[in-house]
């Protein structure tokens, strides 16, 4: 038995242990917000975190993720409260057809994580694993954009009032 | 409280953002099977024999082949000739022979694996060329499945009164969509005898009624829902029609639901593409850049079927003479059979592949000329008054002048042409560098009576609690349909946007609004709800509602208007705008009732060691008449020329010995990544059209016709190189420099 901790949940699978993760996730515990769009490492559409690692969901046997913490877009917001980065992407025009967002949101997640400032090449470089084909990147980009300068933003005013 | 205008958020943004969307493959359906498809190994030939591996357990398997078929074994469309299975001839390769569905998807491939089909192969025949030969026959009595022609005043003579003559080849390749979603379909029966089909679609009404002679039903007995859809770009226009008799053929055989989701090899290897075109021109113009005579004959592979190729040649032909006055003009079109998998719809419609020959044929002028390409254009653009090449006179809404005005100003484009000039003088710098123009139209709407055989409805549901909801076939694919239909009926009845919902396009629930294709669900679509808005609007002004509405004001002129009824509909029908002729015989008149124009300038640079072209900087300026949403106009924008960008540059479709996709994988068919883009500067330009709702006009399209040729004509400015064959890959690069080198 696999045991996994999915968007803080704790999950066992019993079942092939060579079953991709990206199957796991959506047909074993109904997680259906990781998408496959090619199945073999090209696309990102897959995308979750393993133990904070940014990874292909396609490529990865479950059993290599056996004890591991998994995040999908699950864990983000939900439709009516979301989260910062989805709202960025919701006024920037970050989504169009969907099929891309949720990878694309945890690449985005990733990069503002670790950091990531408001530099249009190093947004660029971070997101250059998820394909979309839909917005031509620019409103993805801006999306990030607005993110990146509202934490910063948000962690100033913080700290002016710690002081 | 205007709507119209704003960039408001994205109504199913918030469903798709977190994952809860749902898209084909996410439904959970009850006792499933997986359903998938044998296809042919050969490109032509006969089905001697299938076996079944005997030894294979075959108990937890369905199979099902064109014999289940209950009705006719054909895939409905313009013609009636591609079956849904083959039943004895092969015409191309990966053609659907039979499928099978098995509750575990790898457990029905590996059943796939157990079925061997032996054949009596055919010679094929692979190309346009040899099509053309004829040699071998494979549709009428020519392998022309279409032909069409134009013809405006006298070409002969205005060749004659020509000082120069300009005559140049133009090739364009397959294009795949390459949406992020591969084609997917789910179908099922319910007890009442429903046969239900929920998919990844641009039109339901066109699965349905593909749905009624394969499988010998009412059209009440056939229900077609659209399930979130992860792009489509034409690629889910009449594709999905075969899918859904295939998911639909094992359904019923099987008793249970069904579900067929391509993976990517499959979808880029079985699906349509963008037609390949060869594109011949000859042009005659006067010393100082008049046209005289434009003689163009336009070549298209359509693949083994029909599907759409008369109408994507038909857009094609409408507009491969570019966006231009020229008294005497010659087109003819014709599509070709060949043995290779049926080519189909893909954003554009032919007219990308026109207008790439068109606008770098001027550039071939201009240098022949040495005329600056700019006043040639200027000199022959379409303005008020202009006659096209159909006898159409341009009364309104003609941005031509406007979008080129805007991207010369906006991008320097005459002082950077000039610095690159210096930059490439030295021999000592690492990169050539080139600023290169375009400009384009696209007609707007379906072609010619199109939109009147279409006879397009849709309207707007009052209930009488207050709710108000649009009932319409149009799909939400990413561009944003949804958004901005609420947008134009908020408008239209002076309420928040907020306030409107939009029905799932299903085809139990909404009139047939039309296909969502052909840069029409704005235009058309729109212009009727706004129409029914504005019905709906005095319906509730007689039941006693003021403005500034109220919520609460709504709900109770709402219920006085629905009396007894739970609800009210406002329904309207397309029709035809009076001032409108088309003859189709002659291929006369007004081919579209109004045309979108576009401008690009395209700057970049070329590494003198591996020949790759990086795109620095893009600006555009699109007229689309009104921009509903121009947060969304600019998404369809800057996605369409990421797509045309890719087209240009990057996206090769290597056919094998049997016509069929070999790169057929995301690894080696390269679409641009975030890295490949730059930052592009769009400038959206507004000339109304009377007709459409708050002055809009068409965009879907409109942006993927004109970055090739920006990008070719701007590679000529940097090189010298004139690449009339698209992708301009860096090793073509390479061997047109070596070959001129050599001459
Ligand atoms: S589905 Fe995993 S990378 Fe494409
Ligand atoms: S939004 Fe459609 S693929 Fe990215």
């Amino acid at each position: 038995m696999i045991q996994l901790k999915v968007n803080g949940k704790q999950r066992s699978f019993r079942g092939r242990r060579f079953k991709r993760l990206i199957d796991v996730l959506r047909e074993d515990f109904d997680l259906t917000g990781t998408k496959e769009g090619c199945g073999e490492g090209e696309c990102g559409a897959c995308s979750v975190f393993v133990d904070g690692e940014l990874v292909n969901s396609c490529l990865i046997p479950v059993y290599q993720a056996d004890g591991a913490r998994v995040e999908t877009v699950e864990a983000l917001g939900d439709p009516d409260a979301l989260d910062p980065l989805q709202a960025s992407f919701l006024t920037e025009g970050g989504a169009q057809c969907g099929i891309c967002t949720p990878g694309m949101l945890m690449s985005a997640w990733a990069f503002v994580r670790d950091g990531g400032r408001d530099d249009l090449d190093a947004i660029r470089t971070a997101l250059a694993g998820n394909l979309c084909r839909c917005t031509g990147y620019q409103h993805i980009v801006s999306s990030v954009v607005a993110t990146v300068r509202d934490k910063t933003r948000t962690s100033a005013r913080r700290r002016t009032k710690k002081k | 409280m205007s709507s119209v205008g704003e960039s408001s958020r994205r109504k199913e943004g918030p469903e798709k953002l977190t994952g809860v969307a749902k898209y084909v493959d996410d439904y959970h359906l009850p006792n499933c099977l997986q359903g998938v498809t044998l296809r042919s190994s050969i490109a032509r030939g006969v089905i001697k024999e299938i076996r079944f591996d005997p030894s294979y357990d075959w108990d937890s398997v369905v199979v099902a082949t064109a014999k289940d078929i209950p009705g006719e074994n054909y895939v409905y469309l313009i013609e009636v000739d591609q079956p849904l299975l083959v039943d004895r001839e092969v015409h191309h390769a990966e053609e659907p022979i039979l499928v099978l569905g098995h509750k575990d998807r790898a457990k029905a491939y590996e059943a796939l694996s157990h079925i061997e089909v032996e054949y009596e192969p055919w010679d094929p025949v692979l190309t346009m060329e040899e099509a053309l030969v004829g040699k071998r026959i494979l549709y009428g009595d020519d392998n022309v499945f279409k032909r069409f022609e134009i013809s405006k005043g006298d070409v002969e003579q205005g060749f004659k009164d020509a000082d120069v003559i300009v005559s140049k080849e133009y090739r364009v390749p397959h294009q795949e969509q390459a949406y992020l979603e591969n084609n997917g379909m789910a179908a099922w029966e319910e007890d009442d005898g429903t046969l239900v089909l929920m998919g990844s679609i641009q039109c339901p009404f066109y699965v349905h009624k593909a749905m009624l002679p394969l499988f010998a039903r009412e059209p009440e007995k056939v229900r077609v829902i659209q399930a979130t859809t992860g792009g489509g770009f034409g690629g889910k226009e009449e594709y999905p029609n075969m899918i859904a008799g295939h998911a639909a053929l094992l359904a019923l055989k099987a008793k249970r639901p069904v579900k067929m989701i391509y993976d990517r090899h499959e979808d880029m290897r079985a699906t349509t593409k963008r037609h390949p075109a060869r594109v011949r021109h000859r042009t005659g113009v006067t010393k100082d850049g008049a046209l005289v005579a434009q003689d163009i004959d336009v070549l298209m592979d359509g693949g083994a079927y029909v599907t759409l190729s008369p109408v994507v040649l038909s857009r094609g032909i409408l507009h491969a003479s570019g966006p231009y006055e020229c008294p005497n003009v010659r087109i003819v079109g014709r599509v070709i059979a060949t043995n290779t998998p049926p080519n189909g719809a893909f954003r554009g419609f032919g007219a990308p592949q026109t207008l790439f020959a068109a606008e770098l044929q001027m550039e071939a002028i201009a240098s022949r000329l040495k005329m600056d390409p700019v006043s040639l254009r200027q000199t022959n653009l379409f303005r008020i008054g202009s006659i096209t090449a159909t006898g159409q006179t341009l009364r309104e809404s003609v941005g031509a002048e406007n979008v080129l005005d805007r991207v010369l100003s906006r991008s320097k484009f005459r002082q950077k042409k000039s610095q690159h000039a210096r930059w490439n003088g030295s021999k000592t710098k690492p990169t050539w560098r080139g600023i290169g123009l375009a400009t384009v139209f696209h007609g707007d709407g379906f072609t010619g009576s199109g939109e009147v055989f279409l006879r397009s409805r849709a309207g707007i549901e009052l209930v009488h609690d207050g709710t108000l909801r649009i009932d319409a076939a149009s799909t939400e694919i990413g561009q944003g349909t949804t958004s901005i239909l609420a947008q134009i009926v908020a408008d239209a009845l002076d309420v928040p946007y907020d306030w409107i919902d939009v029905e799932t396009p299903d085809t139990s629930k909404v009139p047939n609004s039309g296909p969502t294709v052909a840069s029409r669900t704005c235009m058309v679509v729109g212009g009727l709800l706004h129409k029914a808005a504005k019905k709906l609007k005095k319906a509730l002004v007689q039941a006693g509602a003021n403005w500034p509405l109220t919520r609460e004001a709504l709900a109770t002129s709402a219920a006085r208007a629905c009396g007894k009824k739970r609800s009210i509909d406002f329904v309207e029908q397309y029709r035809k705008p009076g001032d409108v002729t088309w003859d189709e015989e002659t291929y006369r008149g007004d081919a579209y009732g109004v045309y979108s124009y576009a401008a690009m300038v395209v700057d970049l640079e070329i590494d003198k060691t591996t020949y790759e072209v990086t795109v620095r900087d893009v600006i555009t300026a699109q007229d689309v008449g009104k921009a509903i949403n121009p947060l969304l106009v600019e998404g369809q924008i800057i996605g369409g020329t990421a797509q045309a960008l890719g087209y240009a540059l990057l996206e090769n479709t290597v056919v094998d010995d049997r016509g069929v996709m070999q790169n057929a994988q995301l690894t080696n068919y390269i679409i641009p990544t975030a890295l490949d883009m730059p930052t592009m500067d769009v400038t959206i330009v507004e000339e109304p059209y009377s007709k459409g709702p708050f002055g809009a006009k068409g965009v879907g399209e409109l942006p993927m016709d004109i970055p090739a040729p920006a990008v070719a004509a701007a590679i000529y400015d940097a090189t010298g190189l004139f690449m009339a064959e698209l992708p301009i890959l860096p090793e073509r690069l390479c061997q047109a420099l070596h070959d001129s080198a050599q001459s």
